[in-house]
């Protein structure tokens, strides 16, 4: 059995490597870190090793690392332990139109809890505008988070301009990196962020861990209470064997990046280029500043569903941002966001590709998109261009009636 | 392409659903395919915008179904739900205009072994569909 994994912004294959690391810490050393005898002093120890390798590739210091249970989790750490600590200072908090649900449900919580909450449009690439930051800051604002890297559409912030803004303001600014560490820049001091989130999940390391980086000096509240460890920011015995494996993945993806940049971007631009190929086709995001791994392309009058599971059953795996695959059966707020009618947003698939993707696998999954997107543009009553999609009204309709 | 084998994992839809899903019965492939059944009676539901549509043409002698065609936009459950709904009425000798009226989204759903619980209302479209279809047919013979 064969399979073509295009998900790698969904999760990736933990390496072997990793896999390796970590297994000791579910055999012999499983003691508890925060026990006093030897088998608590040897988890302790790997807990600080995997601590100061991290801080390092991120140039910060150690005691600015939090080890968290999830990308999700640092996202929360940072938002609502920020904001609810640092209250008195201020009730405006900013954020964008394309974060991940792990940042944008943050928000819409805080504004629910007395926060005057601005979210920034994007272009129709998917970038901030640094000026709409600007003008948003206002005497009152506290805080900014911005994902680095757009899990959908790839878009790649100028995340430096942004902090630099923020500082000059006086303003925290948090950003969302994890789809970013494979990629990019992720020195925390150069890019001069406050915060920084970053997870297991997506560096061919564990799901179920990952990172805040809090710079020194930068107060928040913990979401967690307990036994106080992390510094009191985060209770609950560490998930030792993650927190190693996610150091070592994080060390791996450092040493191999710009050798998968290279490799991938050439395959990504080969991919989209054979795609647009197909009669109306969109691409969705854009073409510079675009994560080295993503694809995401909208095929005129088909839902972005169906095909998912005819690939499926090649065993080709891929998403959508179509409303029928989404739980609350709404379009991308991504797709949508940079000003794509519903009906493109139903159409886009997303094919992210990982360091184990072959040219020739990119070819064999050519073959089958071709030939699904016919097959489903023939059961489709609709008979629309791209063209007339793009123009179609640019709001998200009331569906369900 | 061929070396890309088949591996027969389940997801969440039942077996028939895949069935009709990979197999769709009676979908119009081409507008020859919708003229050969000479229909008397079209209609259409749902918004692109929603993310599903479906369109249906009938073909009634005698006050019954005889041939169907359709499309539809959606997801696997839109187009499986088509798919037997158009089985369903067409079947044995094809179904009185009377009862077809009378099929609900359960009937659908029952005979497709059920849908995911987020899925349901795609199966809802199919018979709205079909008593469009059957309103037009009833207005084209007055
Ligand atoms: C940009 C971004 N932020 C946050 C998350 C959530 O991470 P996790 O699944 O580790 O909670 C993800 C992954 O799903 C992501 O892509
Ligand atoms: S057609 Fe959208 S969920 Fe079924």
């Amino acid at each position: 059995m064969k399979e073509i994994y295009f998900d790698n912004a969904a999760t990736t294959k933990t390496d072997k490597r990793v896999l390796k690391e970590m297994l000791p810490y579910f055999k012999g050393k499983y003691g508890n870190p925060n026990s006093m005898h030897n088998k608590g002093i040897e988890a302790r120890q790997a807990i600080e090793e995997a601590r100061q390798k991290v801080s390092n590739i991120l140039n910060c210091s150690k005691e600015e690392i939090i080890f968290t249970g999830s990308g999700t989790e640092s996202d929360n750490l940072a938002i609502f332990g920020y904001a609810r600590k640092n209250r008195d200072k201020g009730k405006h908090i900013i954020t964008t139109k394309i974060e991940h649900h792990a940042v944008s449900h943050c928000f819409e919580r805080l504004s629910k809890e007395g926060f005057d909450v601005t979210f920034l449009d994007v272009d129709s690439e998917g970038f901030v505008f640094a000026e709409d930051l600007k003008k948003a800051i206002r005497n009152d604002t506290i805080f900014v988070s911005i994902i680095y890297a757009n899990n959908e559409i790839g878009t790649i912030q100028n995340i430096k301009e942004l902090a630099k803004i923020c500082k000059e303001k006086g303003v925290a600014f948090h950003t969302d990196a994890c789809q970013a560490a494979n990629y990019c820049n992720i020195d925390v001091l150069d890019l001069g962020v406050d915060m920084m989130t970053l997870n297991g999940s997506k560096i061919y390391g564990p799901k179920g861990v990952g990172i805040l980086y809090k710079k020194k000096g930068v107060e928040i509240e913990p979401i967690l209470y307990g036994g106080g460890q992390e510094n009191g920011i985060r209770s609950g015995t560490e998930n030792v064997a993650n927190i190693v494996g996610f150091a070592k993945a994080l060390e791996l993806v450092y040493e191999e990046k710009e050798k998968e940049i290279r490799k991938l971007t050439e395959l990504r631009d080969y991919f989209i280029n054979e795609l647009l190929k197909i009669p109306d086709t969109k691409l969705n995001g854009p073409r510079e500043n675009r994560l080295p791994n993503n694809v995401n392309v909208s095929f005129a009058n088909i839902e972005g569903e169906s095909l998912l599971l005819l690939l499926n059953e090649e065993g080709i795996f891929a998403s959508t941002g179509s409303a029928c695959s989404s739980k609350d059966l709404a379009p991308s707020h991504v797709v949508t966001a940079i000003g794509n009618s519903p009906e493109i947003a139903h159409s886009s698939m997303r094919f992210s590709l990982g360091k184990d993707i072959t040219k020739k696998q990119i070819d064999i999954a050519l073959g089958f998109i071709e030939n699904f997107v016919k097959k489903l543009r023939k059961m489709s009553p609709l008979d629309f261009s791209i063209e007339e999609l793009i123009m179609k009204n640019k709001k998200a309709r009331e569906c369900g009636e | 392409m061929a070396d890309i084998k088949k591996h027969g994992k389940e997801w969440f839809y039942s077996k028939i659903v895949k069935e009709h899903f990979f197999h769709p019965k009676n979908m119009a492939l081409s507008d020859k395919d919708i003229e050969l059944i000479r229909p008397n009676g079209v209609g259409e539901v749902g918004s692109p915008a929603c993310g599903d549509v479906m369109r249906m043409w009938i073909s009634v002698e005698n006050g019954k179904i005889k041939r169907c065609r359709w499309r539809t936009f959606g997801c696997t459950s839109a187009i499986a739900s088509t798919s037997m709904l158009s089985v369903m009425i067409t079947e044995k000798g094809g179904m009185k205009l009377e009862e077809a009226e009378k099929i609900t989204a359960k009937d659908i759903l029952d005979r497709l072994g059920g849908l995911p619980p987020n899925k349901i209302h795609c199966s809802v479209l199919g018979d709205q569909a079909l008593k469009a279809a059957i309103k037009d047919y009833r207005k084209n013979e007055k």
